[in-house]
């Protein structure tokens, strides 16, 4: 007993940096045997303040200045106060160095369980996902934030904060429609960006002339039929309008470009939350579990960590007062958890579903599993049954052609398929965000804007659609109108201004 | 290979810039919860902030989103009895259950946006348009306390201030000055001397001897430390604007005057003692209420203690006077009177009131305001007090609240910021 005690890292609750180097190393060790590669870790210690700060600027640990910033902040802040919220215990970034944040006011083993789920698990994640690997320059984030902030900035000085504001305020609404999903990124980098700035919006200016040019031009023979701009539909709004709109200044067009950027940073995180959070939580799980077999740790700190791991883990059924829907730390944990058994004690039901792997290396699959997919492709993939059993999943259809909610598949063997594709999709941002698209710039005309929705499943959009074309009115300059197809038939068209007052005009 | 940094000390308030935008954005809205919230006060209570709440439809950031309606396909966890192909009836409020799903996309959906306010941000927003009277012109009028303060050396001065480091060097340099020459002339002469020794040459020894004991003597005659070397440490006196304040809060509180009187006269001397607080360092109050005759009490007497009898509004003015001359100078404090009443006052006392007030109070105070609080008509008191304020448009001013929802206009009225010119 005395001897084991000796080999104990620390005994009691409180933290130093010595201990927390201490442990950072052991970690770090334990999770180099397992063939974890990361980035280099920069670990911050803060206070919960900071904590807020660095809630509320969505994470970019340089923000530029917004309202809809401090908007967060003030509602972060006053949930804090009333205790209807606990801080995050860490906020890590995509960067490298990889930034993480401890806060102050955690107990040792706290810090121990941050530094194994965020400095290994998510830094993992980050520098091994093909996602981030393609998409997002972790050397360059932080530079290019720092120029941003500097160019936001600057502006405000230059053109007055209200006119910024309003350009990110309609940057912001269309932020989800500013990412390229298929084309790859060039690596943003924050020197080559100033380098170039000036350069591009001299360009994009020359270029525009040519496209808005208003002197007619002498048609050719064969040229009758209009030519369509854009030749082919442009899901990008962000980069389109940054692009072609006629009216923007120079600057405003960085400034959309800057927005651009940023939702582009973040369109992997969005898009792997139940792998980056299950993978970091399975980590975490594994780590500190060594750290106890090879007898550094004591009883007391288990205890506290398992409380705090089973209640990030919980996931309320669907008539659960607190029931937010499907918890991504539970469900991603649960795949990679049982992932690991699959590999080791494969059951027959196992090799019949994962032929290729069960009873395989769990040292290799699970790699595997984390670089190579996303959420709703690694769902289909590596759902199993046995987790489906366990969350008891069950889907349901809800149409608004039937009276009544129809239970389409459960946890059975007939309904394991099915449950597994309908869980897919709902993480497949492609179905979850509304599909619109621009189709068509009246080059001779008015210069209005169309824009086509493809509904999926019927689906309408929301009440906010008319918000959001005020926005996009302000940036494009000229009329925006947004029509909404269901199997190849406008159903409804939304446009700004509204018709009747353009007529009555 | 891992860093670990403390960050701890770094600066606070980050989110400060955005926070203030946010705040910028919604002031109108932020104003009218203000302005609601101080007729909901107690006096004592100016230490915390106040909740805000926003409409959602005002300041929600809308994304293209799907409504509700088609057909929508959910997996949710935790099946308990169903089996596939149960049918369940839709949950009534439409988006009951399928909703679910949505509410985590759009974060805060269509419910109000509610906030706290800091104290100061919440004073802030309260006195935004408002401003202290009169106090530009005090200022000008050379009405300044005086600081000392340390402003270098000079070559007079009483011994309690001399510097005795710098009376040292200055005697040093003197020395140096005064005897450099002479030590030189010592130190070549000893040479001499010992040369002269060595090679047995008396004489020469002692005319050198003679010569040594004439250079020691007038290095000897030079002072250690003379009267010109002192230096004393020089203090001047600067103005300093005042920034203390005294708030006298005078009531009446005979029997005509009924609690709910007093709770409005008490909402005012909130916002009047909130207000002070803001512009001075430091605030005084003192509370003096009076019946026929005035007493100065504590702020719990003063609003909660019930006499009868009649009214004689001058006892409290010539106590409020007393005061002033006993504790506070008008040189050093910036005086400002508040009296409240519901305007009944012994007849033949009118006139000495205004009397009080235009030969003592008034060329003494910075402001002093009346406000009446009654619903009949106005009596001997209200039209003395118009005369004054015809006087004394500058620092003089009487208002008549009729309900608690005057209170606040009343007093933005009184402070309201005057154009420069």
């Amino acid at each position: 007993m005395s001897r084991k005690s000796s080999k104990l890292l620390s005994e009691g609750s409180d933290w130093t940096f010595e201990l927390i180097e201490i442990y950072d190393r052991e970690i770090g060790r334990i999770a180099h045997t397992f063939g974890l590669d990361t980035y280099p870790n920069q670990i911050e210690v803060i206070r919960s303040d900071q904590m807020m700060d660095a809630y509320s600027s969505i994470g970019m640990p340089v923000g530029y200045n917004h309202w809809s910033f401090g908007k967060h902040f003030v509602d972060v802040e006053r949930n804090y106060q009333r205790g209807l919220m606990g801080l995050a215990y860490e906020i890590v970034i995509n960067s490298n160095p990889c930034i993480a944040y401890l806060m102050e006011e955690n107990s040792m083993t706290m810090q121990a369980l941050v530094i194994a789920h965020a400095c290994y698990g998510h830094n993992s994640f980050f520098k091994g996902n093909y996602l981030f690997r393609t998409w997002t320059d972790a050397s360059a984030i932080i530079d290019y934030l720092v120029f941003a902030k500097k160019y936001i900035s600057d502006s405000e000085e230059r053109y007055g904060s209200q006119a910024v504001e309003e350009i990110l305020d309609s940057c912001h609404a269309l932020m989800n429609y500013g990412v390229d999903r298929y084309k790859r990124p060039h690596p943003i980098s924050a020197e080559e960006e100033k380098r170039r700035q000036v350069e591009r919006a001299e360009y994009v200016q020359r270029n525009l002339n040519t496209l808005w040019r208003t002197i007619p031009q002498t048609k050719q023979a064969g040229d009758d039929e209009e030519e369509r701009f854009p030749k082919e539909p442009q899901e990008n709004l962000l980069y389109f309008i940054e692009k072609n709109a006629p009216l923007l200044e120079p600057w405003q067009r960085e400034i959309v470009r800057i927005v651009r950027k940023v939702a582009q940073y973040f369109y992997p995180q969005r898009q792997t939350q139940v792998m980056n959070e299950g993978w970091a939580s399975f980590w975490h799980y594994t780590l500190l579990n060594q750290l106890y077999d090879e007898g550094l740790v004591n009883d007391g700190f288990m205890l506290e960590f398992l409380a705090s791991h089973t209640a990030v883990m919980f996931q309320p059924s669907y008539d659960h007062p607190g029931y937010r829907g499907i918890n991504p730390y539970a469900l991603g944990f649960a795949m990679y958890s049982d992932l690991r058994r699959i590999c080791e004690n494969p059951t027959d039901e196992d090799r019949s579903w994962f032929p290729d792997f069960a009873g395989g290396n769990w040292l290799e699959v699970l790699p595997g599993a984390m670089r190579d997919f996303k959420d709703e492709s690694f769902i289909l993939q590596f759902l199993s049954p046995k987790v489906m059993r366990d969350l008891k999943l069950f889907g349901v259809v809800d149409d608004d052609k039937e009276s009544d909610i129809e239970v389409s598949a459960i946890h059975d063997s007939d309904g394991y398929r099915r449950v597994r594709e309908l869980l897919a999709s709902q993480y497949n941002l492609g179905d979850q965000e509304p599909n619109i698209q621009v189709v068509r710039v009246d080059l001779t005309g008015d210069r209005s804007l169309t824009l086509q929705h493809c509904q999926h499943e019927r689906r309408p959009l929301g009440s906010t659609t008319e918000d959001v074309l005020k926005h996009l009115h302000r940036l494009w300059g000229f009329p925006v109108r947004l029509e909404s197809l269901w199997q190849d038939e406008v159903v409804e068209t939304t446009s700004c201004p509204k018709i009747e007052e353009q007529t009555a005009a | 290979m891992s860093y670990i940094i403390d960050r701890r000390e770094n600066s606070k308030n980050k989110s400060a810039v955005n926070r203030q935008r946010f705040l910028d954005r919604y002031k109108k809205h932020i104003k009218k919860a203000v302005s609601d919230a101080v007729d909901a006060r107690s006096i004592t209570d100016v230490e915390r902030g106040e909740e805000v709440t926003i409409a959602g439809d005002d300041i929600s950031e809308p994304v293209f989103q799907h409504g509700s309606g088609g057909r929508r396909t959910v997996v949710h966890p935790g099946n308990k009895e169903f089996v596939t192909g149960d049918r369940i009836q839709r949950p009534s409020g439409g988006s009951g259950g399928g909703g679910a799903g949505d509410a985590s996309d759009s974060g805060e959906g269509d419910d109000d946006f509610v906030f706290q306010l800091t104290q100061d941000e919440f004073l802030e927003f309260l006195f935004d348009d408002l401003a202290l009277p009169n106090l530009t012109k005090r200022h000008l009028k050379g009405n300044f306390s005086f600081k000392y303060e340390h402003a270098g050396f000079t070559n007079y001065g009483v011994p309690a201030k001399l510097s005795v480091l710098r009376s040292l060097k200055q005697a040093k340099a003197r020395r140096i000055a005064l005897c450099g020459n002479s030590r030189k002339l010592l130190a070549a002469a000893i040479e001499k001397l010992e040369e002269a020794e060595a090679k047995g040459d008396e004489l020469g020894a002692f005319r050198l001897t003679d010569e040594i004991e004439l250079l020691e003597k007038r290095i000897k005659r030079v002072p250690f430390l003379d009267t010109i070397d002192l230096r004393y440490k020089m203090h001047i006196k600067r103005p300093v604007p005042t920034s203390q304040a005294v708030m006298f809060c005078l009531m009446d509180v005979s029997g005509s005057m009924d609690q709910s009187i007093k709770d409005m006269a008490k909402r005012f001397y909130l916002l009047l003692y909130m207000f002070l607080k803001r512009h001075y360092e430091k605030t005084d109050i003192v509370f003096i209420r009076h019946h026929t005759v005035a007493k100065e009490v504590e702020e719990q007497e003063f609003f909660y203690s019930r006499e009868t009898g009649g009214t004689v509004v001058s006892s409290a003015l010539r106590l409020m006077t007393e005061i002033i001359d006993d504790r506070y100078s008008p040189n050093e404090w910036n005086i400002y009177g508040a009296q409240a009443s519901d305007g009944d006052n012994w007849n033949d006392d009118s006139p000495t009131c205004s009397k009080l007030l235009r030969e003592k109070l008034l060329p003494m105070v910075q402001y002093f305001a009346y406000v009446e609080i009654t619903k009949r008509s106005h009596q001997a008191l209200w039209r003395e007090y118009d005369q004054l304020a015809d006087e004394f448009p500058e620092s003089f001013a009487q208002r008549h609240i009729q309900k608690v929802a005057d209170i606040f206009p009343v007093f933005h009225d009184l402070f309201h910021k005057k154009d420069a010119a």
